[in-house]
Parts: structure tokens; C-alpha cells; sequence
């Protein structure tokens, strides 16, 4: 009967309330974890390679997040989704691995990349055609669109992809980067019409090539 | 309200967000309607934007979650659960 229960929970981890499963992977039912951070393997993975932008690295990134967000279960209060806090560790850990593996020269360089009134000029086109989603079975266009959000300075990165391949809303991105809903959007303008910028003439290049 | 073209493309990612006042909407509209290169650059950026929001641009590596497991597991023999 118990290990049906904890069958079903693992499918459905919405199925117990997320305060009683964590209770109960705290008194030893740890086959209940893996069911509590299925969901948030993607957005946890995401938010490393938002700062690491290296698949490889953001995976362990992740392995050590859900290490942690374990051994410190008993300290989870609560008052945030279990996926928030999870996601809070994992950019902790993103940032504390960067700032390791950065030399202070390459970190100088975002560090005075201001906010300020930069020149973002998009790229100029005259017409677009719509590039349909079905095109993503091109690797080519899926690396063009990866190399786009690599180039991008990381604090223009990390907005962009919460927001936009993550769908977080403005108010769940200021809260978890820290910043304020105004430098959210700020930040979001300047990305995005960055990889407007970037993959536009790449993409109208390789529609006139196919 | 008359907006030049720089105006326009500052106000394209809150046009995107649905996020103007109403009278700034009508004139970014308003613009869009007569400038076909403003109307090319909103375009792209939205085309873009929804192709990296497709699941498979930002996919998890294969294998992700079993070695997730794996590694959990591996960790976790070593040690007890937490404990209030």
C-alpha cells in the first residue's frame, strides 16, 4: 500500500501537498525527492546555462544545487515553491562557479558594461518572413539561435532567458535575480533587440540559402 | 504623439509585453503601420523570441535526469536524510 502511494506520488508529485511530501522525505522516503524535482529539471538547468553558458557545466551546476537543496530540506520554511528555492540555490551556485572560473579581466568587462544609454540599434530589414517553428528540426537554425544567446553579455543573458525561454513573468524575475522590475525590463529591451540584431541577417542568409 | 523610428524600437519589448500606456500603443501602432522597416525589425524580434521559447531550441541534455538520479543516489548512500 505505501509503496503504491509513493508510486503514484512519484508520477504526480502535485498528488500530495508539496509541505507533506518534503515531510515525509525528511523522515526517509527518499524516493519522494526524485519525484518533487522532476519538474524542475528544466527550469534549474536553464538558469545555470543562463550564467555558465555551457550545457556540460550547468549539469553539474544542477547536480550540486539538488545536492544541497537535500542536505538542507529540514531548512526549507516554506514560503516559496520548492522549484523557487531550487532555483535560487542553482543561480548561487552558477554565479559562485563563474566568478571561480572567471579571470578578473573578463569579469571587469561585464562588471562596466552599464545600464546606461548604450547604441542598440536592431538590424535593419526590409520585410521578414516568419520563420515557423517546425524550422527548429534544422540544427542549424537551433545552433544559430543558441550562439546568439551565448554572445550576449551575461546579465542581458540571464533576463533573457528567464524570461523568454523560461516564461517567467517580470515580477518572478526581478525576485529572483534581485533586481528591480524596471531594471527587468531595461535589461530585456537591450537582449532582445541584441538578438534581434544577431540572428535577423543570419536567419534571412540561410532563408535565401535553403 | 509622433514617433521617429528609435523611439519606436525602444518601446518594441514592452509593445511585445503588452506593457504600454494606451496612447503610446496607438502611436507605436500607428508608426508600424506606415514604416516597413519598423514593422520588419518587431516582426523578427517576435519571431525569434517564440522560437526560443520553443522546447527544443533550449532542450535538457539526453540523459540529464538519469544522471541526475544516478549521482543523487550515489551522494545520498553515503549519507543520512536530513532530520528536523
Amino acid at each position: 500500500m505505501i509503496h503504491n502511494e509513493i508510486q503514484t506520488a512519484a508520477k504526480d508529485p502535485q498528488w500530495l501537498a508539496e509541505a507533506e511530501i518534503i515531510s515525509r522525505i525528511i523522515s526517509g522516503e527518499r524516493e519522494l525527492f526524485y519525484a518533487l524535482i522532476k519538474p524542475c529539471e528544466r527550469a534549474a538547468f536553464l538558469t545555470a546555462y543562463s550564467v555558465v553558458k555551457s550545457e556540460a557545466d550547468a549539469e553539474e551546476i544542477v547536480q550540486e544545487a539538488v545536492l544541497k537543496a537535500y542536505k538542507a530540506l529540514d531548512r526549507f520554511r516554506g514560503d516559496s515553491k520548492f522549484s523557487t528555492w531550487l532555483v535560487k540555490i542553482t543561480l548561487n551556485e552558477a554565479r559562485m562557479r563563474l566568478r571561480r572560473s572567471h579571470s578578473e579581466s573578463e569579469v571587469s568587462l561585464e562588471v562596466f558594461m552599464d545600464d546606461g544609454d548604450g547604441d542598440y540599434t536592431p538590424a535593419v530589414l526590409t520585410d521578414w518572413r516568419e520563420i515557423p517553428s517546425e524550422a527548429l528540426h534544422r540544427k542549424e537554425l537551433r545552433e544559430t539561435l543558441q550562439r546568439a544567446v551565448d554572445q550576449l553579455p551575461e546579465k542581458y543573458r540571464e533576463v533573457l532567458i528567464l524570461r523568454d525561454v523560461r516564461e517567467m513573468n517580470i515580477t518572478e524575475t526581478a525576485q529572483l535575480l534581485g533586481i528591480s522590475e524596471g531594471m527587468v525590463k531595461t535589461r530585456l529591451f537591450r537582449a532582445r533587440l541584441l538578438m534581434q540584431k544577431i540572428v535577423a541577417p543570419e536567419l534571412v542568409a540561410q532563408g535565401k540559402k535553403g | 504623439m509622433v514617433l521617429d523610428c528609435k523611439h519606436v524600437w525602444r518601446e518594441i519589448s514592452n509593445y511585445i509585453d503588452g506593457d504600454l500606456d494606451p496612447s503610446v500603443r496607438a502611436s507605436v501602432e500607428e508608426h508600424l503601420a506606415h514604416c516597413r522597416h519598423c514593422a520588419a525589425i518587431l516582426d523578427s524580434t517576435h519571431n525569434i523570441l517564440y522560437l526560443i521559447a520553443d522546447e527544443r531550441t533550449f532542450s535538457l541534455p539526453i540523459g540529464f535526469g538519469e544522471r541526475l538520479r544516478a549521482r543523487l543516489e550515489s551522494e545520498l548512500e553515503k549519507s543520512e536524510p536530513a532530520s528536523r
